[in-house]
């Protein structure tokens, strides 16, 4: 057997033109299909950052695996139906868990999170290996999810007119749905995650959107974690707006820039993983980060370079006069 | 797109069986010795710690020559096959449970000082961040050479830990996104490069799927070796290092303060962290490390309150979960080591959440209920006190009647009252002998004993409306609910240090006496 480079030469025609030439739609859906999944994600991802909550994410994404199974098991569908109750109840089941031990013992939240999503994680594993012949779920495709296949799927129709592949329109309907509750309710999440106290005099309960945005986040997790795998589902909630918030201090900015990046991720990352011959949830998660370092290093504000002006600058100028000795 | 289509790793689904067939790997010796850092300075942990060297001890030199895989045994019933387990003779037996002993042992030794930094999760960010190491050092000669493997994976989780903290540090995220954002992109590199490594046309490839589901079979002896070697050294650097570990795990400032080299301990803590999770992986798998960090050290921390205490229950809990969990997927065919592993300790934690002698849920709502009991008792006790002070001390015996008017109770409840006051030989009953039915005439006298405890009551609870108003400047009608609550809390000793303050006085703000410590008595 030869062996093969692990990195492939670069070849513009084949990794930028054949995609959109020979292959279009099927490039067409899984960059789109990649786009809706990381602009949802990040769009509810930047509410998770600026609360706190990205390992509590972390945590919900790796609970789904015994919900959906079970859900699985229960009704012998692939149907979105169940399977999206089993993952919210199993994402509610994990929230409730964490607040449980942390409430009733002196374990902290960090050990509480551990503690909870790894069990459950392991309850799905061993169901699955259980009824293996039962289940159809394919632990590759829950740890790394299947991009490319997208466009293989059953196609959705509306009436007689075939709209797409059946888990991009899902997709969608969830990112509108993001959409439509993100303005019918911005003021309200504005409000509630940078100062709990002001919204609760004002009559906004915190606690109430903390669960809303906990019960969306789990559904956004497990629509998206069949296109991306359980752990790169992180990656797409919290780089998005990880890196916006480098960029900007307003909170609709962020969600402005957290959406072009995430067209940037499955953009890039397509073609990244058509070059290298890789997973495509992997090479969005490559994008991602180096975005990330990138903007880390040079953001205008808050970037290294900037802070290290700043500190270089400060020393000249603003520390003199508070030398009194002379 | 042909990536996607031939997904990376293969078989994750029943790791097990595909695992038995055909698994040499690599990393798993070094879980034994962990225990290490709390046998230094501590008399009572020393023999414990001793017992456990020289079990493991034994099993390994009993058992590394041959190392073989568990699943070759033929399959009897399970009564047999648990015989066979634990007598330990076919040498993939001792394989396996050495290796998932060892990693039960180092990965909660060591998970303790993430436990008890709140740092829980950082295991978990490291489990998945030595993933493009372990890609990388396959890639070294293209085939599991534990080594390579091991040096790649540590140096990925260095770096990620390190990355961590230079996010938190420099950018205005915290540290919950820092550790997401290198967590998910380090894996998001990990599952690019075993995409790329599948779709090679490479000869040996197999192997690289147990790093995610864990299986325990697959520990060769190349791998127990590494576990074997590595313990040994954390638990020499925990034993050189234990004071100061203990440092900058519960006050850093003050490690910082008398000069402790705070960064390279932590560093050094780190890396012993990353050493513990590489060699698991192969057993436990890169989700479920994190668990084995955390889990059994979360159970040590509810059960005692000294650090070397909980190094070494973590350290026994993981190993009884990791021995736990390579015989049930032993009894099994299809089931993985990893997730039996959690699940083992799971139990375990759960066991000391609701069990813990100290701080268990069951220990607590027990106390909890001995005090309202108490309170309810010594409220009963103060209203009897009232009832004789307003008859000027001299009717010692009340009915029921009273006692409910006096509390404001309707009858059935005075009564209650009234029996547990019995119960307790804090009083009698009087006249109708106390049968099933007595009624509202039923008197009742308090004991001696039952008198006493009233008025200290009553005297905490004047005393301290007194202390209220002349130490701390309370208007005199707003002392009462306030000493309402007090009054059960306060031990003697406070009572004593009010009364020297209040230079012994005589009645509270209301007039009323305070009964005397030498009356009481009396």
């Amino acid at each position: 057997m030869q062996r093969e480079p692990l990195i492939p030469e670069f070849d513009w025609h084949t990794v930028f033109v054949q995609p959109w030439s020979e292959y279009a739609s099927n490039s067409f859906w899984i960059a789109l299909m990649g786009f809706l999944v990381s602009g949802t994600c990040g769009l509810v991802g930047c509410f998770v950052i600026l609360r706190r909550m990205a390992l509590v994410g972390d945590a919900i994404s790796h609970s789904l695996l015994p919900g959906i199974t079970l859900a699985f098991l229960l009704t012998h569908s692939r149907n979105t139906v169940p399977m999206m109750i089993g993952a919210v109840a199993a994402g509610v089941i994990t929230v409730a868990l964490i607040e449980a031990i942390r409430y009733s013992s002196r374990i902290k939240a960090d050990a509480a999170i551990g503690i909870v999503f790894s069990s459950l994680f392991a309850i799905g594993v061993i169901l699955i290996s259980v009824f293996a012949d039962k289940v159809d779920l394919d632990a590759e495709c829950v740890l790394y999810g299947e991009l490319g296949f997208i466009p293989l799927q059953e196609i959705a129709y509306f009436g007689d007119q075939a709209i797409g592949p059946e888990p991009v329109v899902r997709m969608a309907a969830i990112a509108l749905i993001a959409i439509g509750l993100l303005i019918a309710f911005y003021k309200e999440m504005l409000v509630t995650s940078f100062d709990a106290g002001l919204a609760a005099s004002l009559g906004i309960s915190p606690a109430r959107y903390q669960y809303g945005l906990t019960l969306f986040l789990s559904i956004v997790i497990v629509s998206s974690f069949e296109s991306v795998g359980v752990v790169l589902v992180i990656a797409m909630i919290i780089f998005p707006g990880a890196t916006s918030l480098l960029l900007t201090d307003r909170l609709s900015n962020a969600l402005w820039i957290s959406t072009v990046f995430s067209g940037l991720y499955a953009f890039l990352g397509f073609h990244l993983a058509t070059w290298l011959n890789a997973s495509i949830a992997g090479g969005m998660t490559v994008v991602a980060g180096t975005l990330f370092g990138i903007v880390w290093i040079a953001s205008p504000n808050q970037g290294l370079i900037a802070q290290f002006r700043r500190r270089h600058s400060s020393k000249e100028t603003n520390f003199e006069p508070i030398n009194p000795g002379l | 797109m042909g990536e996607s289509g031939d997904p990376p790793i293969s078989a994750c689904g029943r790791p097990t069986q595909a695992s038995r067939g055909s698994r040499s790997q690599s990393r798993s010796s070094f879980t034994e010795n962990r225990i290490g850092p709390w046998g230094t300075r501590i008399k009572g942990s020393q023999s414990v710690l001793r017992w456990f060297g020289s079990i493991l001890i034994l099993l390994v030199f009993s058992s590394l020559a041959h190392a073989a895989k568990i699943g070759e045994i033929a399959d009897t019933d399970w009564t047999e096959q648990a015989a066979e387990f634990f007598a330990l003779e076919h040498p993939a037996i001792r394989a396996a449970a050495l290796g998932t002993l060892l990693i039960g042992f180092c990965c909660g030794g060591l998970g303790s000082f993430l436990v008890v930094r709140k740092l829980s999760l950082l295991g978990d960010t490291l489990s998945h961040a030595v993933l493009p190491g372990v890609a990388l050092g396959f890639l070294w000669n293209a085939s599991k050479d534990p080594w390579a493997i091991f040096i790649g994976a540590t140096g990925a989780g260095i770096m990620g830990v390190a990355l961590v903290g230079w996010i938190r540090q420099t950018t205005r995220l915290k540290e919950d996104s820092a550790m997401g954002m290198v967590l998910a992109g380090f894996y998001g590199l990990g599952v690019c490069l075993t995409t790329m490594i599948q779709n090679m046309v490479m000869g040996n490839k197999s192997g690289l799927d147990s790093f995610f589901f864990g299986q325990a079979a697959a520990l060769s002896s190349a791998d127990l070796w590494l576990l074997g070697a590595i313990s040994a050294i954390s638990i020499v650097l925990i034993l050189l290092f234990y004071k100061e570990f203990l440092a900058i795990s519960f006050d850093t400032a003050f490690a910082k303060a008398i000069g402790m080299p705070v960064h390279a301990l932590h560093y050094l803590l780190m890396a012993l962290l990353t050493f513990a999770v590489v060699v698991s992986l192969q057993a436990v798998g890169v989700v479920l490390v994190s668990a084995l960090l955390i889990t059994p050290a979360a159970a040590a921390y509810l059960l005692t309150d000294r650090m070397h205490w909980m190094l070494i229950l973590a350290a026994g809990f993981g190993m009884i979960s990791g021995i736990l969990g390579a015989f049930i997927s032993y009894l099994s065919n299809n089931l993985p080591t990893g997730p039996l592993i959690v699940l083992g300790s799971t139990a375990i934690f759960t066991l000391a959440l609701v069990f813990g002698p100290k701080h268990g849920l069951l220990t607590k709502s027990l106390r909890r209920r001995r005090q309202r009991k108490r309170i309810a008792l010594e409220n009963t006790l103060k209203s009897v006190f009232h009832l004789s002070e307003n008859s000027g001390f001299k009717r010692k015996e009340f009915a029921v009647t009273e006692l409910a008017s006096e509390r404001n109770l309707n009858l059935p409840s005075a009564e209650r009252e009234i029996r547990s006051l019995v119960d307790a030989q804090l009083a009698r009953h009087m006249d109708p002998e106390p049968g099933t039915e007595w009624s509202g005439k039923a008197r009742f006298q308090l004991k001696d004993a039952g008198w006493l405890r009233a008025c200290e009551i009553v005297r905490n609870h004047r005393l301290w409306e007194l202390y209220l108003t002349n130490a701390a400047q309370y208007q005199s009608d707003h002392v009462h609910d306030d000493a309402e609550e007090i009054e059960h809390l306060i031990g003697e000793d406070i009572v004593q240090r009010i009364e020297r303050r209040l230079r012994n006085p005589i009645r509270d703000p209301h007039g009323r006496l305070i009964p005397q410590k030498n009356q009481i008595t009396a």
